[in-house]
């Protein structure tokens, strides 16, 4: 149909055509006015209390306590039972955050500018790995850690990236993939190269040796620093392509560990929804698929702009530690994306796939007529509150999601 | 005179790519057949609605 075609290929163009530069770091209240008292953000689509999985109503009690709002964690799970907190998807507030994906007014969030369109996007910092809040880690360590990074790490990255004007990320991506990087569930080389970038200006701008020393360990021991940043940079290029009226392009895809949600283009912001997926993955020693949780967090919009489970050919090495074959096979992943995709991104191509582009652009149409739902790399949380990460695998999206939404842009273009 | 494919067919050793069902191939490789797996299915899964919303909208 000529009117989606070309619907289409104005997503295309905005999606290549977006410039995302990490530009800040500031609290959570300034960056989204509408974040009040006792408002918490979450990762994926709408879900009440009532329907949360086990690490979220964890996160939701551990933030809860970190705010301020309840003296300790029964209190906070009393006190969200009672409706005594508003829960909201990030997505509603220009906002992406991975597994549980708390966010909350004290916290600092890293701002992402699209240059091209001036629309800002946000995500709090990595916490590292281990027991931390994300996998629904909420003890007295994961805490004081989200306290640091409030109150020393935050800022201090904040001053620095507004005193070098900020870190063009599209370059920083493109570098990265020809490194081994798929910027999902491997980020060695981003988080490497943004470490190279922010260590001359943190140094020149840090209170005290103590406290650069402190920052410089803390992006260093962690692989995943850069997940974050390639999170709200994809929720940056996405935005803008959001409400061209008969574009089938998926614009976000999330989940809340309950529920799997995608956004397309030309049916604006309404939710397609369906049962999330358990992955198929690997687990840390002495964890086993019983002690998993399904699917959850913001961070699949890495997908959505191409990156992760589509880049898997980038990245051998991730193959395996996700369990999703051998390193040979990884380069199938990408091709079979490319059939669900429209385009190839110009800039970011797969040296050892000869330069390929990554697949650019999940066509609903093409998801539904192939029967190929887009492929996920993800950590996998324990099913119960407070426990954290325990693997790391590879999931599909629900091919449900996108058979209703096929529905609802056919109907908005009145076909039937 | 016509040459009997099928006799060739039946004497020399096969080649087969198998488009579909991955059983067929399985079958063939278990006994050492050479064989190309081609994965393919109907489209939307074989949902006439769905294929006939799909032809419309231009896929």
């Amino acid at each position: 149909m000529q009117r989606i075609e070309k619907a289409n290929q104005k997503a295309i163009d905005r999606m290549v055509a977006g410039d995302p530069v990490l530009v800040d770091v500031i609290p959570a209240a300034r960056a989204i006015p509408a974040l009040k008292d006792r408002m918490i953000l979450h990762a994926g689509p709408p879900i009440e209390w009532g329907r949360m999985c086990g690490p979220m109503r964890g996160a939701i009690m551990g933030i809860a306590v970190f705010e301020g709002w309840a003296d300790d964690l029964a209190e906070a799970e009393s006190m969200a039972a009672a409706g005594e907190f508003e829960f909201h998807p990030n997505h509603h507030f220009d906002a992406v955050g991975p597994m549980t994906g708390m966010t909350t007014f004290s916290q600092p969030l890293m701002v992402v500018e699209n240059a091209t369109y001036g629309n800002r996007a946000y995500c709090a910092i990595n916490e590292g790995l281990g027991k931390v809040m994300r996998f629904g880690g909420n003890d007295a360590e994961v805490l004081e850690r989200l306290c640091w990074l409030r109150d020393d790490f935050g800022p201090s990255l904040g001053r620095a990236l507004r005193h070098m004007d900020g870190l063009p990320l599209k370059s920083l991506v493109a570098r990265g993939l020809t490194m081994g990087d798929e910027m999902h569930q491997r980020n060695v080389a981003c988080s490497g190269l943004t470490l190279r970038a922010l260590s001359p200006v943190l140094a020149a701008t840090s209170d005290t040796n103590e406290a650069l020393a402190k920052a410089l360990a803390f992006m260093g021991d962690n692989d995943q620093f850069f997940l974050n940043i390639a999170m709200a940079m994809g929720k940056s290029i996405m935005d803008p392509v959001r409400d061209i009226e008969g574009a089938s392009v998926v614009t976000a895809m999330c989940r809340n560990g309950t529920d799997f949600g995608i956004r397309v283009s030309g049916t604006g912001d309404a939710w397609f929804t369906s049962p999330v997926e358990m992955p198929a993955g690997l687990y840390f020693p002495g964890f086993t698929e019983k002690d998993a949780n399904p699917d959850m967090g913001d961070s699949t919009i890495v997908e959505t702009i191409g990156l992760g489970g589509f880049a898997m050919g980038a990245a051998p090495a991730v193959a395996g530690f996700v369990g999703a074959g051998a390193a040979s096979e990884a380069g199938h992943y990408t091709r079979t994306m490319s059939e669900i995709a429209i385009a190839e991104n110009p800039e970011w191509t797969i040296p050892s796939m000869d330069y390929l582009g990554v697949p650019t652009g999940i066509d609903i149409r093409l998801v539904v007529e192939t029967g190929l739902a887009p492929t996920i790399n993800t950590g996998i949380a324990h099913r119960e509150p407070g426990v954290g990460q325990v693997g790391a695998g590879v999931v599909r999206a629900p091919m449900a999601c996108f058979e209703k939404a096929l529905l609802a842009l056919a109907a908005s273009l009145g076909v039937s | 005179m016509t040459k009997d494919l099928t006799q060739d067919l039946l004497h020399e050793p096969l080649s087969v790519i198998n488009i579909g069902l991955e059983g067929f191939c399985a079958e063939l490789k278990a006994q050492r057949v050479e064989v190309i797996q081609v994965n393919w299915a109907p489209p939307a899964g074989g949902d006439p609605r769905l294929a006939d919303l799909l032809a419309k909208l231009g896929s």
